[in-house]
């Protein structure tokens, strides 16, 4: 009790210090330019909430703010649909053909990955999909996505099959079984697939920053910003207040479902 | 063949009609993997094995002439070696510190441990190219909060440019990256310390075994099988760090920090932060597809070490 008691006083001022960047930059995005580099004081006498205004409009990043909704909500409904459907049929069927897709998919591990940026730049230029939003979106939603069709294929197959024959005899098809027998239980599953994805398509770099190269109106909130450091290097609450805009929904998200983001993590090392 | 089959019942209708269906599932899944994972891979090859400025459509095969050039790039292995480092440095940190974390985290005493937990674990959610930019203020030789600390405790006379020094860049943006990640190989020693089972402590300590009894011949024991793992997972982590290095420092000061990824992004899409000027991205490819294949050796003979050791040990045991 004791001991737990000590380590306890060591580990919070280890953990403040751990997230203080975060804390710096919720404070220096509510003070004025001269304020921020001046002392280690968090706290103002006056609350500058006009940095979020200017990095809102004038940096544009209300307009990437809208991008990275865009990109995240559709890359994530296209890749959870994909991947439940097929990890259903995986878990719950057999048929011919069933152990090639399996290899092939098994195969997408232990390949080098080669630098695919490059082949995926040039595809959705292909698919006339570069000055479109959609481009993005199906990048950040593409892949072989291993580990969860596993995890939803792991999870269907250990369903009893009763509640399938029932269905059947109520009348219900394929797609009905599956769309409102079999997914709706498949929730913890669900949860995981769309906290990977969602991180994924959220704070990806590379991607979007290849694919907006010439199409600024396209960029996700990384971007943008990243943009915005290299033409505003004197604005550093407006920094800061882009940067905290981009990073919040992300942090809010993660407080309200840690548990969730924590066991997906730890399920991504078992698959 | 399933539409020639006269439906008799609902039961033959499922036996014919199910294997359609279950292709029909396959296809948006295959569809996804195929062109964003297999047409890439397989791409990335062929590219590396031309001579591109990607703007123009004019293409030239050059057989492994890129392979061949790359052999004598001192740009390219100085990017590889700094990879190295990033893995050679940055694996032990990260795995041995999480490790230690872990252990004090999963004391059934410590009330507060899942609090910790959730702020040791932030920083793995945020984006990192957004980490990357607010750190160059952390670290800001003018009134940055980092220098302020170190010169107000007299540990520096003057404030240090961290990230404008080439000899301190590399470190403060491997120092970041751990920081960053750290939480992700703390949840993996986490989830793979729930397997040990209580009643072997609760045993152990009846027999008068101290904390550090418990520790050597009771936790590290169980948790080495799992170590391969995490530790190949990190290692394989640490070469990638190209969003956070990009916005920290884009390679520099003086290609001081220009780690693998962040050479191969500059050869292809920044050309003139690599003094070359025209974009190569057949080259850039042949880079990729060099230092993908020397990840997956990597990976493959530390996973082979790490099981030869424990196996030797087990066998120093018995």
């Amino acid at each position: 009790m004791v001991r737990a008691t000590i380590l306890s006083v060591v580990l919070v001022p280890i953990c403040l210090v751990w997230i203080y960047p975060f804390i710096w930059m919720v404070s220096a995005s509510l003070k004025t330019n001269a304020e921020v580099f001046s002392g280690l004081g968090l706290f103002t006498d006056v609350v500058r909430l006009d940095n979020y205004v200017r990095a809102w409009n004038e940096a544009n990043v209300g307009r990437y703010f809208f991008n990275s909704v865009f990109v995240t909500v559709f890359s994530v409904l296209i890749a959870v649909t994909a991947t439940s459907m097929i990890g259903y049929v995986l878990g719950r069927y057999r048929f011919r053909g069933k152990k090639v897709i399996i290899g092939i998919f098994a195969a997408a591990i232990f390949l080098p990955e080669g630098y695919t940026i490059i082949p995926v730049f040039d595809l959705i230029s292909k698919l006339g999909l570069t000055g479109s939003l959609w481009g993005v979106t199906l990048a950040e939603a593409g892949g072989a996505h291993v580990v969860i069709i596993l995890l939803f294929a792991g999870f269907f197959a250990q369903l009893p099959g009763e509640l399938e024959e029932a269905a059947r005899i109520d009348g219900a098809g394929f797609l009905r079984i599956f769309a409102s027998v079999y997914l709706p239980l498949a929730k913890p599953v669900i949860a995981t697939a769309v906290i990977l994805q969602f991180m994924h398509s959220w704070n990806d770099f590379l991607l979007p920053l290849v694919l907006t190269l010439s199409q600024p109106d396209l960029r996700t909130l990384a971007v943008g910003i990243y943009a915005f450091k290299g033409e505003h290097l004197t604005d550093w609450s407006g920094m800061a207040a882009a940067s905290t805009i981009a990073l919040l929904p992300i942090i809010l998200l993660f407080f309200f479902l840690q548990r969730y983001f924590v066991e997906s993590v730890a399920g991504a090392m078992k698959g | 063949m399933s539409v020639t089959q006269p439906r008799r019942s609902s039961r033959d209708w499922s036996r014919f009609a199910t294997p359609a269906w279950c292709y029909a599932f396959m296809l948006p899944a295959l569809v996804l993997a195929a062109l964003f994972t297999f047409y890439p891979m397989v791409m990335s090859w062929v590219y590396s094995t031309v001579d591109w400025n990607g703007f123009s459509s004019d293409i030239e095969f050059v057989g492994l002439a890129n392979y061949r050039e790359l052999m004598s790039d001192g740009l390219f292995w100085d990017a590889f070696g700094r990879s190295l480092i990033f893995v050679l440095v940055g694996t032990p940190l990260r795995v041995i510190g999480a490790l230690l974390v872990a252990i004090v985290l999963n004391q059934q005493a410590l009330k507060l441990s899942p609090a910790f937990r959730t702020m040791f674990f932030m920083p793995v959610v945020t984006t990192a190219a957004i980490v990357g930019i607010v750190m160059t203020f952390i670290f800001g030789p003018y009134g940055g909060p980092l220098n302020e600390v170190l010169v107000s405790l007299d540990v520096v006379d003057a404030p240090v440019d961290f990230l404008g020094d080439s000899d301190t860049a590399i470190w403060a943006v491997l120092l970041t990256h751990t920081w960053k990640n750290f939480g992700i190989t703390m949840i993996y020693w986490l989830a793979a310390l729930q397997t040990v089972p209580q009643s072997y402590y609760e045993a152990a300590k009846v027999d008068g075994a101290g904390a550090f009894a418990l520790l050597r011949h009771i936790t590290l024991p169980v948790l080495l099988p799992f170590a391969v793992v995490i530790i190949v997972l990190t290692a394989n982590e640490n070469l990638h760090a190209f969003a956070l290095v990009q916005a920290m420092t884009a390679g520099g000061p003086f290609f001081s920090t220009q780690v693998i990824e962040v050479y191969i992004y500059q050869t292809a899409f920044a050309a003139d932060a690599t003094g070359g000027g025209v974009p190569r991205l057949g080259y850039a490819s042949a880079a990729g597809c060099f230092f993908g294949t020397a990840a997956l050796v990597l990976a493959l003979i530390q996973g082979i070490a790490v099981r030869q050791t424990s196996r030797m040990r087990k066998q120093l045991k018995a």
